[in-house]
């Protein structure tokens, strides 16, 4: 059969519409669109790389977020560019069933699949706050990682404890990183995260059999790389200094930066202002339908610094508007100084005018 | 035998004569370096995008200068120890001359590179020097005491000093002379994209400057972007120049070259005569101190009176 | 040196004392607070007002108060006029105090002061600086200085072959110490000139340097004077009068010649208008001017000039209209034009105030151990 056809077949796409997306999953990467033919070698080949997905502490909205492409839809690219062995939400099977696959599934591709997990991992009291099939997580984790090809963390639970691991941390949330010490783990924060950005990730794993360039908190450099401040497209209005002073005043209906509104932008990594989200045109991120970016990408911003905190801007650069030729400085006089300079002169007239005094008197005796 | 007071007041009043008679002593040879380098500012072409500013901190390694507001931006508004050029913007306010057809413009500050920079006059270290090849005034902190004498002296106050540290410096533009050993130009001028900041040899930038004045306005003519030696060009319509190149001039010249649509004292730049204040200083302290004769004639007067007239 | 100069014999801890001896206290603290956080964290300079009340009163007035050995010196060694020389010794160890701790207020107020020493090395000098000429001319001087006041210790300490070896070449030492602060005290005129317009016209002139020397000199006989109705005051000693009318007489001279040339100047520059201009500058420019012209007025009469009160007052006068005259040289009379401002922080004046009690201090202590006053041949009272 050739290739044209099997692609057809099994993408249910036309050659033409798969060839674009491997272009644009190239570019996404950060890669020239010349290795669009060799990513479209990757995903068509024949042994599909097998895949297990776990859950942790989670919401499934990363699973959720990763069902919404549809270009091609991610269905497609779960189902049969990848062997998705094991996926607790999409799993027809269950009980020991499913245990049963995922187990053979490990055993047989043993430092060949794909591992990848949504959801923080407790430790707290043995790792008892999160058990599938009686078993506790961290438990799972710990046995199947260093198994694994390679180490997926999806979305700000997996990568750092997320929305669980915020202060009290009842539970012990931790990411995954932190449990599996020994062996790189991918992270791709967000919450949910961009499904390009773990599809990019992925797919450049598969082509080039080996991880992308990773940042120092282990976040592919191609979607992690520069600050949302960076690319946002109300930067203008930050240079200029127009900020909406609240939501629906008529800065923020101007769509004015939101910076004062406690946008973490500036101190928050992530493409969100190039990539966006949904595929459903301009506008389809947080920025801008109008409410401050929150950080969900940044360990320590996301679900730790409040909502309307103001972020601290790292490197400034210069404002739209420069200064004037003369720029008066503050006085510096103070109260103490204005005294102590009074109380010296006062003290040096006072004592001369005393010894004159006295000379005076002496001379007239 | 003693002397009288009248003698003494003499003596002091011909001091006083020699003292005057040095402001017109000597004339010193300050010309322009053979290969002096310098930038052309020509404000009518910039638009005030900064990103002079922003490619000399990264090339000179400075921190951000957030002084003046909220913290937000890297807006110095003078020049300072983290900011070696400062793009400044004048506004036309209410209460001056309507009929003023230019509304607002920019000036870039740096130091100016002086033909006879006082700074180099006034250092007693010999900390701040002039390139006797490219004329480029530059700092060496080895020497530097501190005194910050070169501040006192400097008539565009561009040296600046870290007040704010235990073991501070002087900071000043040095025209990127870290970056002319590998071939690379300042980097204001390397990423201005107008061609606003200029650079090259001061004897190209001088040519230019006079074509540009000479240029009608309103006509869409070529400008020299970047380096003047490179020949890449930026097209832009001519505005309508001050009939002076400041720093042509200005106490003995500068290597930088500003041109302006505004008059340049609206700008903050001061009209200043053509002798530069390092001269007169200097003529006064050679005539004083040539040789060390005077100093010594004056011991020579003073041993013989007070041996003669000690106890 | 001289037989005729003895120690007061009072207690040297007194309730002033310690009163000086807390401002020393805490501009000490200051002090260490500057060497470790910077000039910033205790002093308002700033990049327009590069040099503070340090400079301006540390040092430029305060060596022209210390202007009364050089002011001395003159009278007494080159005008030969030796009936003063019993003023010569205290004149001497204030000047001797007032330059070493101008020296030690440069210290902290150079920014690079473990450098300091390259201004002593010749590959580093600029020989066109006024600043090195006035940094090497003060240097020297200090030490000149205490070499003058040396036979004192000696004196005190017993020492009669040095202190031989010491009389006989202090000639030199004595002319060393009246050319170096006429060559200094000029330049610290002229070092002013290269700020051009930055100084107002109102002092920018070309006859700085002369006119600082003029000021010296009044300003060292006028402290002469100063201190000696104050000793006698303060330590119930018996009337120098006599003298200090005739020297009074002498500063007068030198005030006159201040005077004539800083209005011919003025008016040959065209400059005197804005004198009238009620700006900070020009109110203080007519303070500064009003004090010695008052003082000038005042000794005219030599009848007149006898009276304590009024050399007392003249000399006073003196002080404040010829220090102020420095002061706004250096201080208000400049603006960069740049929007700058300087007022010196509360720290920053602690630190001057406690270098003035520094000095007091070692004047008490000096004067009441070491033979530096005049002996009156009987035991003083006790204050």
């Amino acid at each position: 059969m050739r290739e044209r056809d099997i692609i057809t077949q099994r993408l249910g796409i036309s050659r033409r519409d798969f060839m674009k997306f491997c272009s644009a999953t190239a570019v996404a990467m950060g890669l020239d669109a010349s290795f669009a033919p060799q990513i479209a070698q990757a995903i068509t080949a024949a042994r599909r790389p097998p895949v297990i997905w776990l859950h942790g502490q989670e919401c499934t909205g990363c699973t959720e977020t990763l069902l919404r492409p549809s270009h091609p839809t991610l269905d497609h690219l779960i189902l049969d560019l990848i062997s998705l062995d094991y996926h607790e939400t999409l799993c027809a099977g269950g009980g020991h069933q499913a245990e049963q696959v995922m187990h053979q599934s490990i055993k047989e591709n043993e430092g060949k699949f794909i591992l990848v997990i949504e959801g923080a991992v407790p430790v707290k009291d043995g790792g008892v706050y999160c058990q599938v099939g009686g078993k506790p997580f961290v438990d799972t984790v710990r046995e199947i990682g260093p198994k694994a090809a390679a180490v997926i963390a999806i979305g700000s639970c997996a990568s750092w404890g997320g929305i669980q691991a915020a202060a009290p941390n009842p539970t012990g949330a931790t990411g995954v990183p932190a449990i599996l010490k020994e062996q790189t783990v991918v992270t791709i924060p967000g919450c949910p995260p961009n499904a390009q950005n773990f599809l990019s990730t992925v797919i450049y794993f598969l082509t080039f059999n080996k991880l992308p360039a990773l940042d120092s908190k282990n976040r592919p450099l191609f979607a992690y790389g520069r600050l949302i401040h960076e690319n946002c497209e109300r930067r203008p209005h930050f240079d200029a200094g127009r900020f909406a002073g609240a939501f629906g005043d008529a800065g923020h209906r101007l769509g004015y930066c939101l910076f004062k509104l406690g946008c973490k932008g500036p101190v928050t990594h992530a493409n969100c202002p190039i990539q966006l989200f949904c595929e459903v045109g301009s506008g389809a991120w947080p920025v801008g339908t109008g409410h401050p970016c929150f950080g969900c990408t940044e360990e320590g911003v996301g679900f730790n610094t409040p909502l309307f905190t103001q972020a601290k801007i790292t490197i400034p650069t210069p404002a739209a508007t420069p200064p004037p030729i003369t720029t008066e400085q503050e006085s510096q006089v103070t109260p103490l100084a204005t005294t102590l300079t009074g109380a010296a002169v006062g003290v040096a007239v006072g004592a001369a005018m005393m010894a004159g005094k006295k000379a005076t008197s002496e001379d007239e005796e | 035998m003693s002397l009288s007071r009248r003698d003494v007041l003499k003596g002091a009043a011909c001091t006083g004569l020699v003292l005057a008679s040095g402001v017109n002593a000597q004339a010193r040879d300050k010309t322009l370096p053979p290969a002096a380098l310098g930038i052309l500012y020509d404000a009518t072409l910039c638009i005030g995008c900064q990103a002079c500013m922003s490619g000399c901190k990264r090339a000179n390694k400075l921190e951000p200068d957030p002084s003046g507001n909220e913290s937000l931006w890297d807006n110095p508004t003078e020049l300072s120890t983290k900011s070696l050029t400062v793009i400044k913007q004048y506004r036309q306010n209410e209460t001056e001359d309507k009929a003023q057809t230019v509304k607002s413009g920019f000036i870039k500050r740096q130091c100016m590179h002086c033909v006879d920079p006082a700074c180099v006059s006034a250092c007693p270290v010999s900390a701040m020097q002039k390139d006797p090849a490219t004329g480029i005034v530059t700092y060496n902190k080895k020497a530097c005491i501190g005194c910050r004498y070169c501040q006192i002296a400097c008539p565009y106050n561009v040296p600046t000093f870290e007040f704010d540290k235990p073991f501070p410096q002087i900071v000043k533009c040095q025209l990127c002379d870290h970056l002319l050993a590998k071939g690379d130009i300042a980097a204001c001028c390397q990423v201005c994209p107008t061609g606003a900041s200029l650079y090259g040899p001061v004897e190209l930038l001088k040519e230019e400057a006079k074509r540009r004045l000479a240029l009608p306005e309103g006509q869409v003519a070529l400008f020299p972007a970047n380096d003047i030696r490179t020949g890449r060009t930026v097209s832009h319509t001519t505005a309508e120049y001050q009939q002076h190149i400041y720093g042509e001039k200005e106490l003995g010249g500068t290597q930088v070259l500003l041109l302006s649509s505004l008059p340049f004292a609206k700008l903050g730049l001061q009209d200043l005569p053509e002798e530069s204040y390092a001269g007169v200083s200097e003529n006064i302290q050679h005539t004083l101190y040539k040789g060390m004769i005077l100093p010594m004639a004056l011991l020579a007067g003073l041993l013989y009176f007070v041996k003669r007239n000690e106890r | 040196m001289s037989p005729k100069s003895a120690p007061l014999s009072s207690r040297i801890f007194t309730w002033q004392f310690a009163f000086f001896l807390l401002i020393a206290c805490c501009a000490t603290f200051f002090i260490v607070k500057r060497f470790i956080f910077g000039i910033g964290s205790v002093a308002n300079m700033n990049n327009g007002y590069p040099f503070g009340i340090w400079i301006a009163l540390d040092v430029v007035v305060g060596t022209a108060l210390g202007c009364g050995g050089y002011a001395m010196a003159l009278l007494v060694y080159v005008a030969n006029r030796g009936q003063y020389h019993p003023l010569v010794r205290p004149a001497l160890m204030a000047s001797a105090f007032g330059y070493s701790l101008a020296g030690l207020s440069v210290v902290f107020d150079i920014g690079r002061y473990w450098q300091m020493y390259n201004m002593f090395l010749p590959q580093y000098m600029n020989l066109n600086s006024v600043m090195l000429e006035v940094g090497l001319c003060i240097a020297t001087y200090t030490t000149v200085l205490w070499i003058e006041f040396a036979p004192t210790f000696l004196e005190r300490f017993g020492l009669k072959a040095p202190l031989k070896t010491l009389s006989k070449m202090l000639f030199i030492f004595i002319a060393l110490g009246v050319l170096l602060p006429t060559m200094h005290q000029s330049s610290m005129g002229t070092l002013m000139i290269i700020a051009g317009y930055k100084l107002s016209p109102l002092w920018q002139t070309t006859w700085l340097p002369l006119l600082f020397l003029f000021s010296a000199l009044c300003m060292g006989y006028a402290i002469v004077i100063f201190e000696g109705v104050l000793s006698q005051t303060g330590f119930k000693r018996p009337s120098e009068a006599p003298m200090l009318a005739k020297i009074s007489r002498v500063m007068n001279w030198c005030l006159g010649l201040f005077i004539g040339l800083r209005f011919f100047d003025l008016f040959t520059r065209d400059a005197f208008g804005l004198a009238f201009t009620g700006t900070t500058q020009a109110n203080l420019f007519l303070l500064e001017n009003g004090l010695l012209l008052a003082a000038f007025i005042l000794l005219l009469s030599p009848a007149l000039c006898k009276k304590p009160a009024i050399h007392f007052l003249g000399g006073c006068f003196v002080l404040a209209g010829s220090g102020l005259f420095r002061f706004n040289t250096y201080i208000t009379g400049f603006d960069p034009l740049t929007g700058h401002t300087y007022f010196p922080a509360a720290s920053e004046i602690t630190i001057t105030l406690g270098i003035v009690a520094i000095e007091i201090m070692a004047y008490l202590i000096f004067v009441k151990t070491l033979p530096v006053l005049p002996s009156i041949g009987k035991e003083p009272h006790k204050i």
